[in-house]
């Protein structure tokens, strides 16, 4: 059997009969020859790799989002279409409008970033006629330029904004069940039944979802990947639905599909996931993957775990309920079972007696990984609390809730007397490693002191720098 | 024309000099189309090459087992340090540095042997499958240890003026202490790269994404067995540089030049991201132990300072990075009496390099972090401590290297800057916030810089160029510079364009090549076009007098009268196209090739004493930037910044401006996010953008207002009189370093001295904060 990936590249049905598990930028800069597309870090954060990848949503509308071809599988293009900077320029009389832009104002030095930026800041005025500065920087933070200082390409996004034509959707056919060969099968099911077979029948495959982690393997050292089953187009895994107590969250979800959702119910949240990755990242990355792999510094974990989520697991032997603060065993150890999968992520609702927040502590403020993320959700009786909860990232090998603080705090007022215990209940909790990301101490201190800023915040103090 | 004479002599009339073109491959940038050296497609039988690094800090290299990577797939060969037929020598001052190690490994990264094979993925996993015996024996990894043991890896250096030591110790009050700053990676985006085309006979063509293409030559040549006429080095552009392809460029080329020669087929060696970071250098972490002697008012009356550069594991360029570092140290201050010695500390970390500013940052940042103290501990204003040392605007005053300090703009740029960013109310506003605030505090703060223009070795400053007219009047440009994304090629197609009188779509660029033009320079010291733009003016002045004599003939005037301009050549009411003239040139068998040469004049250095005037003249500019700090998480961001930066008379506004924006971004991220760490093993765990952060777009300052100084031509005769401008505004970053520390001195009410090292992470930040709320309890 060898069936070749078929997808639409810059507007043209395409047929590549390359590996499946090979990476779209190497295809790309190899056999496509498409070469304005560059290879800045193959580890999916410098976003000169970037291309718009045509995704549909549960309807099966298609939108064009950025995505880094660095760790973008060929499997992933089959049955959607692909477009890149040369595609782009190709779109209107010398080019895109945000391209025409930039090459009159500067935006430009040594260039070799700037056909990603192009990209990026044309796929977010698909998304947004008219964007604000925050959001041009939402769209840029996976896209980094050591040369101009960025000023130029802001205003390059701002000036482009009424020119920009939308760039059309191709209505490429829908993925087929498997491509590839004997050597690398690469598996597309559409329905959970199919995925928990496969799984069943390959259990040596390689379960992918956005692959924001795991294909770096394949960036960097050109691992092979014999066997590969991708969840995006399984339909019961795409499902976003609210009950009247719980918002739950299909395994193959993605951050950018569920930010609405957590804007309108913990915008804290939202505001942190905005700084999850980038937006190339959110695109492919999803709830589950994030969790599955039992990153000690997953972002996601913090805050599901002070909001009560727990998961919905899938296996041969049918659907079990785990709360998520038994579902971190060790480090990248999860409690998944061989053949399980993450069916659904559920969030209990907030109710009005919830406050709750969430912080990230890095040494940048986009797109890196916390040294510290910590969460916060109180339910309180008058000023008295009746149920605390405090989970903590990067302070241990797993994401933690941190039992004694939430004892400390359980019955008494937020005030100095249960914060001082609390912070002490902290410091005392964990022992964390020292990093590049930050000291053993600074990681202690940062974590109790985030306590504090989360009483101060809910007294209405300014406590983040990025408020000025 | 006398061949001393440069255009700023001439009648010009600014019509493309002075102009905003944009860079030249803006459209192809952003198209795509720009073609990088790993885009430009493999000719048939190319081979790629991985290299591998050692994984140990420092020991006896005993044995490479390449067995399971030679029966790899695809693998043709492995080269190690013995298939080398001539020098294993890839150093661009000392002989210390081999291109492939032969017995002693010396850092971790350090690049042993390099696999050779038909794709880049075979040669990947075959480099994997290499297994090193290495007898490790105890690393230095600490610049102080090494200073402790005496362990350099170049001679040190001492500049001394007035009896130092006498003045410290009469002066009313001394403070001594340290300041440590962290080094940097350049982060270019492209990685280092280089691609080897064997030819003919002994030829060997080299692409070679580098800042110094002759250096690559040289070293090729040497490498090969060959001479440098057997080898030519191109590049057309890189794809950003900032110093880290001044001499880093050379081992990689050198590497693919090995395996062309040894295969016989064209090589491509691309070293990905980790291994760029790991393999290749970057900017030298300081350590400065001072003393200084000062009367009441914040007067500096003596100086004294070890510099403890982290050198690396090899001397590379550490020892004209230490000597930039202790010639800047005065930045703009006249300081009577110094005694500063500069040591090249050596480490078994990889070699540190050139990086935009070359230690001029590392000696600025630490008198800065001086005063800053001073006057805190005197209780007088920073910037009224500052304004006591300025240097003089006509006192005649030198700098501790003997320096006249000539057209001296220190006072127009700081009170221009001080004037735009409205100090004093906002001085008010930020002390007003500070009392209101618990959590957050700003800071505020200013800063002068006075950087020096040329490179410190006088035969350095050297340049040439080649110009041809063709009889249809297009014309062909060629230089010794190099492109690195700042617009050097625009900038001296424009100086051409300008003598000729012609549009400058009608110049076309061409790729630097050492067999174009010989015996370059590296395109860095901000000096590509002060010395490149020169040598093209020269050329094509030489060929615009020629042509004017012919059209001085056919007009019937004299050669004197004729002007060129608008792509005509008038004399009064008659004129001729200069296309047409172009033609008439060839019908009478006049020449319309020139080279052209220039070296910089004035200059003088003595590199034992440290004195001379290493400069052609000074570049000044001024900052003032505001910070806000998180107290409980040190958290910190740049809120607004105002910039005046003198250019001379600009050759390109628009680069100009993109040069300032660009480099001072570059050095907030030096100060602030980006930090290098290195595990106990001696392992750099800090190798790509996950965990080494530059700055983003959001971290570049909301209000960010830069001015050029207006209709300021240099005094001294360069091109045009514009000033170089690569890197002096890197250290205008150094206002935000100072305002995240005046933010942590507001916690005393600016009384007390953060003690704040560089880069001021958030975890740096908020240990000054615990420090000073410490320091605070105590004395209450």
């Amino acid at each position: 059997m060898k069936r070749s990936i078929q997808f639409v590249l810059n507007g043209k049905a395409t047929k590549a009969d390359c590996r499946p598990d090979m990476t779209v930028l190497e295809w790309l800069r190899g056999e496509a020859l498409l070469r304005g597309t560059k290879e800045g870090c193959a580890e999916g954060d410098c976003g000169a790799c970037s291309v718009l990848l045509m995704r549909r949503n549960v309807e099966q509308q298609g939108e064009w989002l950025p995505a880094n071809s660095c760790i973008l599988l060929m499997g992933q293009l089959e049955g959607t279409a692909l477009m890149t900077v040369e595609g782009l320029a190709a779109e209107a009389e010398d080019g895109h409008a945000v391209q025409r832009q930039m090459a009159e104002n500067g935006s430009s030095q040594c260039g070799f970033c700037t056909p990603g930026i192009a990209v990026s800041l044309a796929g977010l005025l698909q998304r947004k006629e008219q964007p604000n500065e925050a959001q041009i920087h939402d769209a840029l933070a996976g896209n980094l330029c050591r040369c101009t200082g960025y000023r130029p390409i802001v205003e390059a996004a701002q000036s482009a904004a009424n020119s920009a034509a939308q760039i059309p959707l191709p209505t490429p056919e829908g993925p087929a069940a498997e491509i590839g060969d004997t050597d690398c099968s690469f598996y597309l099911p559409g329905t959970l039944d199919e995925l928990l077979s496969l799984l069943a029948d390959h259990p040596e495959a390689t379960l992918l979802a956005g692959g924001t982690d795991i294909v770096l393997d394949v960036a960097h050292a050109r691992a092979r990947w014999p066997k590969t089953i991708l969840t995006r187009h399984v339909a019961e895994l795409r499902k976003i639905e609210a009950s009247a107590t719980t918002l739950t969250f299909g395994g193959a979800v993605t951050w950018e599909e569920a930010l609405p959702h957590l804007e309108r119910h913990w915008p804290s949240f939202a505001t942190l996931v905005r700084r999850f990755g980038s937006t190339q990242i959110r695109s492919m990355g999803t709830i589950a993957g994030n969790l599955g792999t039992a990153s000690p510094i997953g972002d996601g974990a913090p805050a599901l775990l002070v909001l009560g989520a727990y998961l919905i697991l899938a296996g041969p032997s049918g659907e079990r309920e785990m709360p998520l603060d038994e579902f971190f065993l060790d480090y990248r150890k999860s409690a998944l079972d061989k053949g399980e999968i993450i069916r659904a992520i559920c969030v209990p609702l907030p109710t009005p007696d919830l406050t709750f927040r969430v912080y990230k502590v890095s040494k940048r403020y986009d797109q890196d990984i916390s040294t510290v993320c910590g969460a916060f959700a109180l339910k309180v009786d008058g000023e008295t609390i009746v149920n605390a909860r405090v989970a903590y990232g990067g302070m241990a090998a797993i994401p933690k809730r941190c039992i004694k603080a939430e004892a400390a705090l359980e019955g008494e007022r937020l005030d100095g007397p249960s914060l001082t215990a609390a912070k002490k209940a902290i410091e005392e909790a964990f022992s964390p490693m020292s990093d590049m990301r930050g000291s053993a101490t600074y990681r202690s201190l940062a974590a109790a002191n985030l306590l504090e800023r989360f009483a101060l915040d809910i007294d209405g103090e300014t406590v983040e720098v990025m408020a000025l | 024309m006398n061949k001393q004479q440069l255009p700023s002599d001439l009648q010009i009339q600014r019509q493309v000099v002075g102009k905003g073109y944009a860079h030249d491959s803006a459209r192809r940038h952003v198209h795509g189309e720009a073609v990088y050296i790993d885009d430009m497609p493999d000719l048939p039988g190319t081979l790629h090459i991985a290299p591998i690094l050692s994984p140990v800090a420092n020991g006896e290299l005993k044995g490479v087992d390449t067995g399971k990577a030679e029966a790899h797939p695809g693998v043709t060969c492995i080269l190690l340090a013995g298939d080398i037929p001539g020098k294993n020598e890839a150093a661009p001052i000392l002989r210390d540095e081999p291109f492939l190690v032969e017995r002693h490994v010396e850092h971790v990264g350090q690049i042993v042997g390099a696999v050779v094979a038909d794709t880049f993925a075979h040669a990947l996993q075959a480099a994997a499958l290499v297994s090193l015996d290495i007898e490790e024996t105890e690393p230095c990894f600490d610049v102080e240890q090494a200073f402790e043991r005496d362990s350099y890896t170049h001679p040190t250096q001492r500049l001394t003026s007035g009896d130092a030591r006498a003045a410290i110790e009469t002066a009313p009050r001394r403070f001594s202490g340290r300041i440590e700053m962290g080094g940097q990676d350049h982060f270019y985006l492209e990685g280092q790269i280089a691609y080897a085309i064997p030819g003919e006979g002994n030829d060997m063509l080299v692409w070679s994404s580098t800042q110094h293409p002759t250096e690559v030559q040289i070293h090729v040549a040497l490498a090969l067995g060959l001479k440098s006429h057997d080898v030519d080095v191109k590049v057309r552009r890189m794809g950003g540089a900032f110093g880290g392809k001044e001499s880093q460029a050379t081992i990689v080329a050198g590497i693919a030049a090995l395996a062309a020669q040894k295969t016989g087929k064209p090589c491509r060696f691309r070293l990905r991201r980790g291994d760029d970071m790991a393999a290749t250098g970057k900017r030298h972490g300081f350590v400065v132990n001072y003393e200084v002697g000062v009367d009441s008012r914040g007067r500096i009356l003596g100086m004294q300072a070890d510099a403890l550069a982290n050198s690396g594991h090899v001397a590379d360029l550490s020892g004209p990075v230490v000597t930039r570092a202790l010639t800047h140290f005065d930045n703009c201050y006249h300081l009577p009496a110094v005694d500063f010695t500069g040591f090249s500390a050596k480490t078994n970390t990889v070699s540190n390099t050139a990086f935009r500013g070359f230690g001029g940052p590392q000696g600025m940042l630490a008198t800065e972090a001086i005063i800053d103290r001073v006057s805190r501990e005197l209780g007088i204003d920073p910037n009224a401590m500052r304004a006591e040392n300025y240097y003089g605007p006509n006192t005649g005053e030198v700098t501790p290297y003997d320096q006249l300090v000539e057209d001296n703009r220190i006072v127009d740029v700081v009170d221009r800057v001080l004037a735009n960013a409205n100090w004093n109310e906002r001085r008010t506003q930020i002390d007003t916030f500070n009392r209101n605030n618990k959590v957050l505090k700003r800071g505020l703060a200013m800063l002068p810089v006075k950087f020096g223009i040329s490179f410190n070795l006088p035969t350095l400053n050297q340049a040439g160029s080649l110009v041809h007219v063709y009889a249809d009047g297009s014309v062909h440009l060629n230089h010794g510079g190099t492109e690195m994304g700042q617009g050097l090629y625009t900038k001296v197609a424009q100086v051409v364009a300008e003598v000729f009188g012609i549009p400058l779509e009608d110049i076309k660029i061409s790729a630097t090549a050492t067999d174009k033009v010989p015996n370059t320079s590296a395109t860095a010291a901000s000096s590509g076009s002060d010395l490149n733009g020169a040598a093209a003016f020269r050329a094509a002045d030489e060929i615009r007098t020629r042509m004017a004599a012919v059209a001085a003939e056919r007009l019937g005037v004299s050669s004197t009268v004729v002007r060129f301009a608008q792509g005509m050549v008038t004399s009064g009411r008659d004129s001729i196209s200069f296309g047409r003239l172009a033609k008439l040139c060839w019908e009478k068998r006049v020449s319309l090739s020139a080279t052209g040469f220039y070296a910089t004049p004035k200059i003088h250095w003595d590199s034992s004493t440290l004195k001379g005037r290493p400069f052609f003249y000074f570049t000044y500019g001024a900052a003032v930037s505001e910070v806000v700090i998180d107290t409980l998480t040190g958290e910190n961001r740049c809120l607004r910044t105002d910039i005046v930066q003198d250019c001379g008379k600009p050759l390109n506004p628009t680069l100009d401006l993109g040069q300032i924006e660009g480099a001072f971004v570059q050095g907030m991220g030096w100060l602030t996010c980006e930090e290098l760490w290195w595990d106990e093993t001696g392992r750099l765990r800090t190798t790509g953008p996950s965990t080494y952060k530059i700055p983003g777009s959001r971290d570049v300052p909301p209000q960010f207002n830069v001015e050029i100084l207006d209709d300021k031509p240099n005094c001294e005769e360069t091109v045009f009189r514009s000033k170089a401008i690569g890197e002096p505004p890197l250290m205008l970053a150094i206002s935000v370093w100072l305002a995240l520390r005046d933010a942590v001195s507001s916690l005393s009410g600016g009384r007390l001295a953060a003690n704040l090292d560089a880069p001021a992470t958030p975890e740096r930040v908020l240990m000054a904060v615990e420090e000073m709320k410490t320091q605070l309890a105590g004395t209450s």
